[in-house]
């Protein structure tokens, strides 16, 4: 059964790092979500938040064949254990009429703020899980989604463990 | 001292006892080049064609394990590299390829001769650099070595761009390197202890047992224990494609390679086996025919050095992350200093079974039909090299014959490109095995549609005086092409046909060598004969004019199980 993972990991911050963990992926058709990567406080190192789906089997290799590539120096499978979950989202929407005050009660249900305002639209920022993100946006309904900006999952294990070098 | 980045590469070289150097010049590494030409410790060969610079460089690593060392240009040289190092990077051969690139101001600019060398060759090596400061040069390089040849080998590109081969720093070589996301001795080179006990446990269960051997061993210099513990067990040993010669094939518990032309008894042995001790072997696709169907009666235990082999196309029931050699030797150990061994009567009636499987002689032909018959050539190559040649080939059909008839005793002596199937391999790959062996027999067994797609380093052989023997099975056409065509497109040769071939008697005569062209099978041992005989200084290549739809078996087709084989 497919289901989803979110690998964390540590990487060398050299020029072509990303390509060769993008390129993984491609090469080997496996399937990639999302993917977001910055430097860490350690600035030799970059953290970089993997997405995917897959079998128990092919997530396997997804692991395998990472932890293959020489600038991977660390990596986990956040969702082995208890983790935290963030993903920011930046939304424009439609707001005339009754949508505003509706938009504006939605945001904070969702725990969300309005960034930016006109005379048509807010702009929304909201910062969850994926899944609260999707449910966000499918609970506008008839509301009209003008822009969605999302940054990708980021996530850190829960607890005193930590991934470091 | 100060040196210019030139002259830390070349010196970088001689300090990884590198003695020769496979090449060619062009813009982007011509300061190296100049280099090169002041120094006498590291010997360049001028290759015709940069694919044959890599496949030189492979041939000389798979004979003597040690790396293949490579110099191209920048864009076109690299380019052209490419073939060469996907097919070490397919078969996890150690090298390291160093091409020039345009300088760093002109990176990016669409500059003349300008690839991302990088980039293009990402997917097809162990790890690649771009050097960006002459301060990390020898650094890099030191990196590029280690990396090549521990834990599971692999090519590596070290991309040098122009400007920084001109300019000069601090030179010394480092004595160690640490490369902290690299650790190619964790896990633990001899294997988990726990695992190894349970896989001795499950081995001394078997009845049926079944030992299944690749390219892992070779690598691994383990022929040694690999011979001892099939011995010490009595089980059958299978080699695959690539791990041919890790056991002798003159041994009555050799049963022969296995997989699509794989023999009868090696591929019957592997679907009825109960246990199968898979060593340095990667279950790939043209060893396990349809996945569904492999070994469905066996419990297997995995030796490899890459985890990342293991369970990728088979589960496997104990996997053990090492070195091949010091694993086997673990488990010798372990057998050693215990009483207990594989139930006896068990054993005895699997190789009965196994003996009657034997008994069906999958490789018979019919030698008597006037007409030179490709495995015929093969039997008697190794009957005047006495078995003792190394042998290179090309892709194809003849490629199978060679695998199939010459009986490898010894490993590093079979040289050719299983995974990723490089046609013009085998010439170039002759040239690396004779300079890294000067008086050594070397046989490059090839086709006329494969030899021709390297041909013109019997120039290179004439400059170096490498005296190869070109054993070109010549049936005019793209003989496995046209064997699937003749099975599975109701005989419709589009394009297999090799039309316009040129007099290779003459061919070979114009580069200054001796050519031979053998038309009856009477006359098949004469040529051999004089090609090591009175001719062995010289290059030979003798063209047979062999039976032109001579078929490889057995065969599995794709799709099918290793129990359904077409026999003849």
């Amino acid at each position: 059964m497919k289901q989803k993972h979110i690998i964390s990991l540590l990487l060398e911050n050299e020029s072509g790092a990303l390509s060769r963990v993008a390129g993984l992926f491609s090469a080997r058709a496996y399937n990639i979500e999302s993917l977001s990567v910055a430097p860490t406080d350690d600035e030799t190192l970059s953290r970089m938040t993997i997405v995917t789906s897959g079998t128990e089997e092919i997530v396997e290799q997804i692991i395998k064949q990472l932890n293959k590539l020489v600038d991977v120096v660390k990596l986990i499978d956040l969702t082995e254990s208890e983790h935290i979950e963030r993903e920011l989202m930046l939304a424009k929407v439609e707001a005339i009429g009754a949508a505003r005050d509706e938009v504006k009660r939605l945001v904070d249900i969702f725990h969300g703020r309005i960034v930016d305002v006109t005379d048509t639209t807010y702009t929304v920022e909201i910062s969850d899980t994926g899944e609260k993100l999707d449910a966000f946006l499918s609970s506008l309904s008839s509301i009209k989604i003008h822009e969605v900006v999302r940054s990708g999952a980021i996530g850190i294990t829960n607890g005193e463990n930590v991934l470091a070098c | 001292m100060e040196l210019t980045g030139a002259e830390i590469v070349v010196q970088s070289l001689i300090e990884e006892g590198v003695e020769h150097l496979f090449g060619y010049p062009g813009g982007a590494v011509l300061h190296i080049y100049d280099a090169l030409e002041q120094q006498e410790k590291l010997q360049h060969i001028l290759v015709r064609h940069e694919q044959a610079a890599t496949h030189a460089a492979d041939g000389y690593a798979r004979s003597t394990g040690k790396p293949g060392v490579v110099l191209v240009t920048s864009g076109p040289g690299a380019t052209n590299a490419v073939t060469g190092i996907a097919t070490a990077y397919m078969d996890s051969i150690p090298m390291v390829v160093l091409t020039g690139q345009v300088p760093r101001a002109l990176i990016g600019n669409d500059a003349f001769q300008e690839v991302d060398s990088v980039g293009i060759t990402r997917p097809v090596v162990k790890h690649n650099f771009l050097v960006e400061d002459i301060k990390d040069l020898a650094t890099i390089i030191k990196k590029a070595f280690f990396l090549a040849t521990t834990g599971r080998p692999g090519p590596v590109v070290v991309d040098i761009p122009k400007d920084i081969t001109a300019q000069k720093t601090e030179f010394s070589y480092p004595r160690e390197i640490n490369i902290r996301s690299y650790s190619p001795t964790i896990p633990s080179i001899k294997g988990h202890s726990a695992e190894l006990k349970k896989a001795y446990e499950l081995i001394m269960e078997a009845k049926k047992p079944m030992i299944y051997t690749g390219g892992g061993v070779i690598l691994s210099n383990a022929s040694e224990q690999l011979i001892k513990f099939a011995q010490m067990l009595g089980a059958p040993v299978t080699n695959t494609l690539m791990g041919l010669g890790a056991y002798p094939a003159n041994d009555k518990q050799f049963v022969g390679m296995l997989g699509m032309h794989g023999t009868y008894e090696a591929n019957m042995s592997m679907h009825h086996s109960d246990v199968l001790i898979a060593i340095g072997a990667r279950f790939d696709d043209r060893v396990t025919g349809n996945l569904e169907k492999f070994c469905p009666d066996a419990r297997i235990v995995h030796v490899d050095i890459d985890p990342a082999s293991i369970s990728k196309n088979v589960k496997v029931d104990v996997a053990i992350v090492g070195d091949v050699g010091e694993v086997v030797g673990e488990l010798n150990k372990l057998i050693e200093a215990s009483d207990q061994r594989m139930e006896s009567s068990a054993l005895a009636s699997w190789w009965q079974q196994i003996e009657e499987w034997r008994a069906q002689d999958c490789l018979k032909y019919n030698a008597n039909t006037g007409t030179i018959k490709p495995q015929f050539v093969i039997e008697k190559l190794h009957e005047v090299t006495k078995g003792d040649a190394f042998v290179t080939s090309d892709v194809g059909q003849h490629q199978m014959f060679a695998a199939q008839y010459y009986g490898f005793n010894k490993p590093r002596r079979w040289i050719n490109s299983g995974g990723l199937g490089t046609m013009g391999f085998g010439l170039p790959a002759a040239m690396g095995v004779q300079l890294a062996h000067p008086g050594a027999q070397v046989a490059c067994v090839t086709g006329e549609g494969s030899i021709q797609m390297c041909i013109q380093e019997l120039a290179t052989c004439t400059q170096y005086g490498l005296p190869v023997k070109i054993i070109n099975l010549n049936n005019g056409f793209l003989g496995m092409v046209r064997q699937w065509q003749e099975f599975f497109y109701d005989r419709r040769y589009a394009s297999s046909y090799m039309d316009s071939l040129p007099d290779f008697v003459a061919l070979a005569e114009a580069y200054g060598h001796v050519g031979i062209r053998v038309d009856k099978p009477e006359d098949v041992v004469p040529a051999l004969e004089d090609a090591y005989g009175k001719y062995k200084d010289r290059v030979v290549f003798i063209d047979f004019m062999i039976d032109r739809e001579e078929n490889v078996y057995p065969m599995i087709p794709a799709g099918a199980g290793l129990n359904e084989m077409i026999l003849v």
